[in-house]
């Protein structure tokens, strides 16, 4: 195989329009007038005026598909003219049958599922460049694009083909005048200059330029900065592989490529051939009519019918017969030789027979493999038919698959013929057109073949969609004094507590276990009262693989919580990477990381937690600290939210009051923060709203009076409600503050939590400066969710300003209650120390994923003002020093 | 000088020829005509091109052209032809007719 690459020569079609003279440019002028009037009065017509004018168009053009090929023949001495009246019928009745139902006016797709309706938007102006090659039939095409989509089209045909597409335009306009199109839908360049082109390509009302040609024009469409579909020439490869039908294939291949004696661009130009079948191929071939051509022919051929200088076919020889084209050159063959195949040794240049040929001369290629035959293809395509047309015949689908693969070609023609293939409609159920987009590789705008939809601006009506919501809660939720004993319930043969130190201390381990049935093996794992770290995640995964759990029994806080929904992930899906879990995301709905779904080992997972605030035991999330990185991990996921929570008040009774307090408020902010955040919903809402009820009723009791039983359960259970709300609706810009804020000044969560809330509350309550999008709400409507939980709590007000007031209020003297500090300088930090952490504290707030869900986009100076305002603090009932 | 106005209501089977009438009308003593296009559904090409001739007349005479009930569909036509720019254009409706021939001065129906 040899191979020269080949830069074919362009056609240079000049743009200067200096030549044109005065009475030259008025009447192009007055052309573009009455397209102009006509396009916008098209605007008005409907799908049914359009229909009716399209349909006697498409007869008047089958009626005279006869008169207008011999017509084309006569003037343009190239092809035949039984195949062009076949081409005008194509080019009319099957462009009808593919566009009779289309819609292209008005909503001509609509998509309810998704709210979108898309509307078509006529193109205007059209300045249609037609052919010599197929003349009328692309002139009839493109009259009924046009008409069917509501546009005006000017034509300039090739000055070689004036006359019959003069006449075809004629034909088409007179039936649509006559079935009430527009006056002036259609014109037809009177007389023809290269200059005419050039100025109306440039012509600020011509909108689109539909140029089907040769590469010249093609050229000067895309380079008038006007809007083309340039469609022009190919190079097609035909790959004839050993297991094809050979006896179909060789008919088709010369039904082709001798079609119209092989004028259409999409025909066959250089056959490879299966070494195999190669041999008894040409027999058939030269069965069926066709000459093969001994090595001094070929020479011949290629000095005669190819351009030397530009390596481009000769025009004298496009679309002669193959008989004719061996007398002019001098090689002698039967009468009615159909076909000269043409044996060559490679592609490119030195090879001049690969080249396009648009008459009926084939080159023939004998391969001794598919690699080599795919890449004989490969070149041929790359010999200046880039993005055009191929054709393989084959019966092996993976040879079919891998030819696809490596042409780059709009149309691959499997198994049939190129040229007509190519058409669409006759062969296969490609879309009917006379206009074949090379795409980008052919320097055309598309790929597809030229149809309707390439005649419109197509207008998408979004309606405003919902997000899909979910709400998720752990299978089992067992509450109230006791519920521990539910345990009992559960099946297992292993399972494995994890706890820390001081629920062992406290004999709460021997409580559980007491309620374990005895059947099962128990095994406890203590690790340390902090944040889960990497190492002690690792040891509970080898715990778990040693005793073969079927069970895990988290005891503890949100950290023993966290460190067993990470253990258990690990020891179900051991290749889980939880730095690539962590990934950050904006909506949990849509998010690009996927927690495993494949699990190697499956435990149960119950919670039961000894505070009443993470709500940990509910909740998607778990953090995990890798000291040795010097940071955080935060997963988040569904598959994280233990099978079975356990909301036992007992393991509650003895908590200090400062932890109370804290985890208290922790709660609480669970709960606005759903309240009021972009993904509420009335599931959450409920949740949110009773949570809030019973932490402004029984916090205080709670902390006033450890041992009453019902301000622990109730707050135990508040605990729990408030986290079901903010695992399906997030939380907020509080708690991206707090967490910035707890960090770097070593404050509890809790703590810290309630240090921002009178000012986010405030915060939220005021006219965002920055909306954020939230397409499940109609409005902003943060501030009236407050004033509706100010109601709830009897908190009085009779407006909306009153009632936000009276919340922040009652929130500042819950605060009070709970001897929590008014401000962050009264835990004894500096103006200057804070002030000096300003920078980085509104920075990682900032990229806290937290306020993703905030109902006001907080800007880096709004972080910063609730910050200072956190810092100064509130001075009592209602008088928070912050104003947004 | 006082403000004079002419007004024409616009027949939807005869577009070009109401429009020629109008035409035909202009007269420099009126400081503008009003075209009642309340009947009117759809234009044509031969339309357009009388509303086009009208409008340069109108031009050069001084005199404004108002446009009332003009559908959507139609100002689009006009809007693309760029002919929006030459013509004022009233509310649709009767009332905004009035409207406009009380801030007229007296108005002068001649149809």
């Amino acid at each position: 195989m040899v191979t020269i690459e080949v830069v074919p020569q362009q056609v240079r079609i000049p743009l200067a329009t200096e030549n044109l003279s005065a009475e030259r440019i008025a009447y192009l002028d007055g052309l573009l007038q009455q397209a102009r009037n006509a396009a916008a009065v098209f605007t008005q017509y409907t799908q049914e005026d359009v229909d009716r004018i399209v349909k006697p168009m498409v007869v008047a053009g089958l009626e005279q598909a006869q008169y207008l090929a011999r017509l084309a023949v006569e003037e343009t001495r190239l092809g035949v003219m039984e195949d062009k009246a076949l081409k005008n019928m194509v080019a009319t009745e099957f462009v009808y049958n593919y566009v009779k139902d289309k819609r292209t006016v008005g909503a001509i797709r609509e998509f309810p599922e998704r709210g979108l309706v898309e509307v078509a938007e006529p193109i205007g102006i059209i300045l249609s460049l037609t052919p010599i090659t197929n003349p009328t039939s692309t002139v009839l095409f493109k009259c009924i694009m046009a008409i069917k989509t509501r546009n005006a089209a000017i034509f300039s045909p090739h000055p070689n083909a004036w006359h019959c597409c003069h006449e075809a335009v004629r034909i088409m306009y007179e039936t649509a005048l006559k079935h009430g199109a527009p006056e002036g839908v259609f014109t037809c360049l009177e007389s023809h200059g290269l200059q005419d082109n050039a100025y109306l390509m440039r012509h600020k009302d011509v909108a689109l330029i539909d140029a089907t040609g040769g590469p010249g024009v093609v050229k000067a469409a895309y380079s008038s900065g006007k809007p083309a579909l340039g469609v022009g020439p190919g190079n097609t490869p035909v790959y004839l592989e050993k297991t094809a039908d050979l006896n179909m294939a060789v008919v088709d291949i010369i039904t082709s490529k001798t079609f119209d004696n092989g004028t259409i661009c999409a025909s066959e130009q250089t056959l490879v051939m299966d070494d195999e079948i190669y041999d008894l191929a040409l027999k058939k071939f030269a069965e069926l009519g066709a000459h093969i051509c001994n090595e001094k022919e070929t020479k011949v051929l290629e000095r005669t019918v190819i351009d030397p200088e530009t390596g481009f076919m000769q025009p004298i020889a496009v679309g002669q017969n193959a008989t004719d084209i061996a007398r002019m050159v001098g090689i002698p063959v039967k009468p009615n030789t159909k076909l000269l195949i043409a044996p060559i040794q490679g592609v490119g240049r030195e090879y001049p027979l690969s080249a396009e040929k648009l008459f009926p001369v084939l080159a023939v290629y004998r391969a001794k493999s598919v690699d080599e035959a795919l890449k004989v293809c490969v070149d041929v395509n790359h010999a200046g038919g880039i993005g055009h047309t191929a054709v393989v015949f084959s019966r092996n689908d993976e040879v079919i698959r891998k030819f696809a693969d490596v042409i780059n070609a709009g149309r691959i023609i499997v198994n049939s013929p190129g040229s007509i293939g190519a058409f669409g409609g006759v062969y296969n159920d490609m879309v009917p057109t006379f206009s074949f987009g090379c795409g980008t590789g052919g320097g055309n705008s598309t790929m597809d073949n030229v149809n309707v939809y390439h005649y419109l601006n197509i207008k998408r009506v979004a309606q405003r969609t919902q997000a899909h919501m979910w709400f998720r809660v752990p299978n089992q939720i067992y509450f109230n004094m006791n519920a521990v004993e539910n345990l009992r319930r559960l099946e297992s043969t292993s399972t494995i507590i994890i706890t820390n130190p001081a629920m062992e201390h406290m004999g709460h381990v021997d409580i559980v276990r007491r309620h374990i049935p005895a059947r099962t093996l128990v095994h406890v794992s203590v690790i340390p009262d902090a944040e889960p770290e990497v190492t002690v995640i690792q040891q509970g995964v080898e715990a778990l693989h040693f005793y073969k759990a079927d069970q895990i029994i988290a005891l503890g806080g949100g950290s023993v919580i966290d460190a067993a929904k990470i253990m258990k992930l690990k020891y179900e899906s051991p290749d889980a990477d939880l730095e690539e879990l962590a990934a950050p995301f904006m909506d949990i709905r849509k998010r690009v990381v996927e927690y495993p779904t494949t699990k190697i080992n499956r435990a149960r997972l119950v919670a039961i937690s000894t505070t009443s605030g993470t709500g940990s035991e509910v909740t998607p999330f778990a953090v995990l600290t890798d000291k040795l990185a010097g940071r955080k991990v935060t997963l988040a996921d569904y598959s994280l939210t233990p099978d079975v929570a356990i909301v036992d008040p007992q393991f509650v009774m003895s908590m200090p009051k400062v932890l109370t307090a804290d985890t208290g408020i922790d709660c609480l902010t669970h709960a606005l923060e759903a309240a009021v955040s972009i993904y509420a919903s009335p599931y959450t809402d409920s949740n949110a709203m009773q949570a809030i009820r019973l932490v402004f009723k029984y916090l205080p009791i709670a902390y006033q009076h450890p041992h009453d039983e019902e301000a622990r359960s109730m707050m135990h259970n508040a605990a729990c409600i408030a986290a079901i709300a903010f695992s399906n609706a997030a939380v907020g810009v509080n708690h991206a503050l707090a967490h910035a804020f707890g960090a770097r000044f070593h404050v509890a969560h809790g703590r810290a939590n309630a240090l921002m809330l009178p000012h986010v509350i405030a915060f939220n309550a005021s006219v965002p400066t920055k909306f954020m999008p939230s397409p499940n709400q109609r409005g902003y409507i943060a501030h009236k969710k407050y004033a509706t939980i100010a109601d709830l709590l009897s908190l009085g007000g009779s407006t909306i300003d009153e009632k936000v007031k009276k919340l922040i209020a009652a929130t500042e003297k819950l605060l009070d209650q709970l001897a929590i500090p008014h401000s962050i300088a009264e835990l004894g930090i500096s103006r200057e120390a804070f002030g000096q952490a300003m920078p980085d504290l509104a920075k990682i707030a900032f990229d806290d994923p937290s306020w993703r869900a905030n109902p006001r986009m907080p800007l880096v100076s709004e972080l910063v003002q609730l910050f200072w305002s956190a810092y100064e603090g509130w001075g009592g009932a209602g008088t928070h020093k912050h104003s947004a | 000088m006082a403000a004079i106005a002419e007004f024409f209501k616009i027949d939807g089977d005869r577009v070009a020829e109401c429009i020629h009438e109008a035409h035909m009308q202009l007269d420099t003593a009126r400081d503008q005509t009003t075209l009642d296009f309340s009947s009117v559904l759809r234009i044509s090409p031969k339309d357009l091109r009388a509303m086009e001739e009208l409008v340069e007349r109108a031009d050069n005479q001084s005199v404004k052209v108002v446009l009332c009930g003009v559908n959507v569909d139609i100002y689009k036509v006009l809007k693309l032809v760029k002919l929006t720019a030459r013509f004022s254009f009233a509310s649709n409706g009767a009332s905004s007719i009035e409207a406009h021939q009380e801030e007229s001065g007296h108005a002068e129906a001649t149809e």
